[in-house]
């Protein structure tokens, strides 16, 4: 992975002696709460519900085991002992105090990390795809790209105060891990006819409010102008972006507005206009970052059939929570975070320090965070798939769902967030616990369930295949069920089903849905396809039948 | 007396704003719209001008005006406007220009003066009530930088090392 160098470790601790001096000064009453908040948010600090809410950045998900073991101490040291993996491959800690913030950070500088810049109007931590450099069928590894974005957009002189945050999503294989089309800007790479790597552009995707898919503005971006390009993009934005309501101001809003035909004429003359000054990304620097990415030194196996003589709770999880490699003998491992009952997301301290370990012996130091906030150990022997199962287990990590309905994308919601309406987390549980019948859960198959406390939309609600949106109504928690949605290579906003539903009729409702796609789907039919094949009257039929006196 | 931050030195500023008292031949800033109601008045100005423009106006539009003025003052109306910042880099890259840039406004505040710096902006007219000492310390706040600042004056903030060119 990527290791800082002497300008990186200089950067980082600056930045940490800049903060320390704006909380102090912010203590001291000298900044005002609405002078600090950009300056906090700049930092990944939040004022929450019941305490901040620091938010550390994963670039692009990648972790080292003495980051993850750092991380652990940080929560025990700071925090109540765990965190929160997010969808973008961001680490929230729920409880830390303002004060000790500075020194938080200055731990995680020591360790080469950093919360800059995972919040508030700027450039956002850039995530990539989980199965990155591992894939069989990948175009190119992302990450060496988003490392270059990452430095070209850490505190950018001229896109660090834009119209709204910008999120931005690297991805090198047609299916689509990193829910790139709803990003403020979506590379994809490729390559042209001679073979050399660049990138198609997508810009203006994003969920919250009126979400919307990315669109193509450029099919082919070579390699050395994407500095250049990406300038361009956020030159037009921040000149031409709305500041006057905060509800209409990110980049997708503009690229409506304009059209995408206009948008991409503003956006390659100033591309064009600016050649002269812009940021070259040149050859050498490219192979520098690259070469922190080079594939591991791996042993030379042989694929095994790791089934032979096993128990089927090891064959359960293998096929669910493991994915092929491209190199033989190894195997990429999920690390479970969506145990039923527990919190999507969450890890405890203990947790991460055992996975740390496990990753120092059996997969090269290395863990990376996922979109579907689950972590991963990618490139495991497949001779210790067997052990690793045992002893993920034993932690309370290796609940063989990943793929399937419990395992749910779901953002803090009420219980943690100042923004939402409705709670996530205790529905979450209660539809975990519906669906607790592992051959139920297979059957059904892939069905990915994603829940947001409110319209910002967080835990990704509109792509999912069941989508719910918490909503306040006179006071109570109700949710709005959308179908439909997908984030996956053919990107699709969910449709609403209709009238919202209270709490405790929801998880009953979901398993409506589902027990209709089972009596509707085809053979081998994905719940997705019998949706898009029937469309969302059959379902939405079976879920108000029971109640006609739905608000 | 009005002081301002040029150069990293915290001077007595020698510029008036139109609209205030003037002598004939004293620097003045004038507002776009003033310079476009009366350019030939402008063009006649015996002293030193600069022209004071807003976050979304078009730096693009000056080109033919740029070389007789001495100094552009692009306004920060909040610190949490950052059009200013694309401005100014237009005006050092795009359109070469070489005089005072200055910062102004409500929104010129310490925590923002290390960008603007790099942004190309050679002087700051800070918010009231900020300290000036401070703002002229938070020029060095960073002593390397990830991006190319836009320098065609020389940096005022002192970057020893940075990544892209």
């Amino acid at each position: 992975m990527y290791q800082y160098d002497e300008l990186d470790q200089a950067f980082v601790e600056q930045r940490v002696a800049e903060f320390r001096d704006q909380t102090r000064r912010h203590l001291a009453g000298e900044l005002s709460e609405d002078e600090f908040r950009p300056l906090r948010l700049r930092n990944g600090l939040y004022l929450q519900r019941h305490a901040p809410m620091l938010r550390i950045a994963i670039p692009y998900g990648l972790l080292a085991a003495r980051q993850l073991t750092r991380l652990a101490a940080i929560t025990r040291r700071y925090d109540r002992g765990y965190g929160h993996f997010t969808t973008r491959q961001n680490l929230q800690l729920n409880w830390p105090r303002l004060a000790e913030v500075p020194e938080i950070l200055a731990e995680l500088a020591s360790v080469q990390m950093h919360a800059i810049q995972t919040s508030g109007n700027c450039v956002r931590n850039v995530t990539a795809d989980h199965l990155a450099g591992i894939n069989p069928e990948e175009v190119d590894d992302p990450r060496p790209y988003c490392e270059i974005i990452r430095q070209w957009a850490t505190l950018h002189p001229e896109f660090t105060y834009l119209p709204r945050k910008f999120k931005i999503a690297v991805t090198g294989s047609k299916e689509d891990r990193a829910a790139s089309e709803v990003h403020d800007i979506g590379l994809h790479l490729q390559r042209d006819a001679s073979g050399a790597i660049g990138f198609a552009v997508l810009v203006g995707g994003g969920l919250g409010r009126a979400p919307m898919i990315g669109h193509l503005i450029r099919e082919f971006l070579p390699l050395a102008q994407l500095l250049a390009y990406l300038e361009a993009i956020l030159r037009v934005y921040n000149r031409h972006g709305r500041r006057d309501n905060i509800h209409k101001a990110r980049i997708k809003v503009l690229v409506k507005a304009l059209g995408p035909a206009r948008f991409r004429e503003q956006v390659e003359a100033e591309w064009r206009a600016g050649h002269a000054h812009a940021t070259r990304l040149l050859p050498e620097q490219i192979e520098r970052v690259r070469a922190f990415f080079q594939p591991q030194p791996y042993e030379s196996l042989t694929d095994v059939d790791v089934s032979v003589g096993r128990e089927p709770a090891f064959l359960a999880w293998y096929r669910y929570n493991t994915r092929a490699h491209r190199v033989p003998g190894y195997r990429a491992v999920f690390v479970c975070l969506k145990a039923h009952g527990k919190v999507p997301g969450d890890m405890t301290a203990r947790q991460m320090e055992a996975v740390a370990a496990l990753a120092e012996r059996v997969s090269f130091g290395l863990i990376r965070a996922t979109h579907n906030q689950n972590l991963l150990l990618a490139d495991v022997p497949q001779r210790d798939l067997h052990d690793v199962w045992l002893e993920l287990r034993e932690l309370g990590l290796a609940m063989p769902n990943i793929g399937t309905l419990t395992d749910i994308i779901a953002c803090p919601g009420l219980d943690f967030c100042s923004l939402a309406n409705a709670g996530t987390l205790g529905l979450a549980k209660q539809i975990q616990e519906r669906f607790d019948d592992l051959d139920y859960l297979y059957d059904v198959g892939d069905i990915e369930i994603k829940m947001s406390g409110c319209m910002n939309g967080c835990g990704h609600h509109h792509v999912g295949h069941i989508g719910i949106l918490g909503v306040e109504k006179r006071g109570e928690e109700w949710y709005q069920l959308t179908l439909g949605g997908s984030a996956n290579g053919f990107t699709a906003l969910g449709e609403v089903i209709g009238p919202s539903l209270p709490k405790d009729e929801v998880a009953g409702a979901i398993e409506r849905i589902v027990e209709a796609y089972r009596a509707l789907r085809a053979d081998g039919e994905r719940f997705i396809d019998t949706l898009r094949r029937l469309g969302l009257e059959p379902f939405r039929e079976r879920v108000y039948a029971i109640r006609p006196a739905a608000a | 007396m009005r002081y301002v931050l040029r150069r990293r030195e915290i001077v007595v500023d020698d510029w008036r704003d139109f609209g205030e008292p003037a002598p004939p031949g004293c620097p003045l800033i004038v507002p776009l719209v003033e310079l476009r109601r009366d350019p030939v008045r402008w063009r006649q100005w015996p002293g030193a001008l600069g022209v004071r423009i807003a976050p979304d106006d078009a730096p693009e539009d000056l080109t033919d005006e740029l070389p007789g003025l001495d100094l552009v003052a692009v306004e920060f109306p909040n610190s949490g406007d950052g059009r200013g910042y694309s401005l100014g880099r237009l005006l050092r890259e795009r359109l070469g220009f070489r005089g005072e840039l200055r910062a102004v406004g409500a929104g010129v505040r310490q925590d923002q003066v290390f960008l603007m710096s790099r942004c190309g902006f050679d002087s700051m007219q800070v918010a009231p009530g900020e300290d000036l000492e401070a703002v002229r310390r938070a020029l060095q706040r960073y002593d390397v930088a990830y991006q190319p600042g836009s320098t065609a004056t020389g940096s005022v903030a002192a970057i020893r090392a940075q990544r892209f060119e």
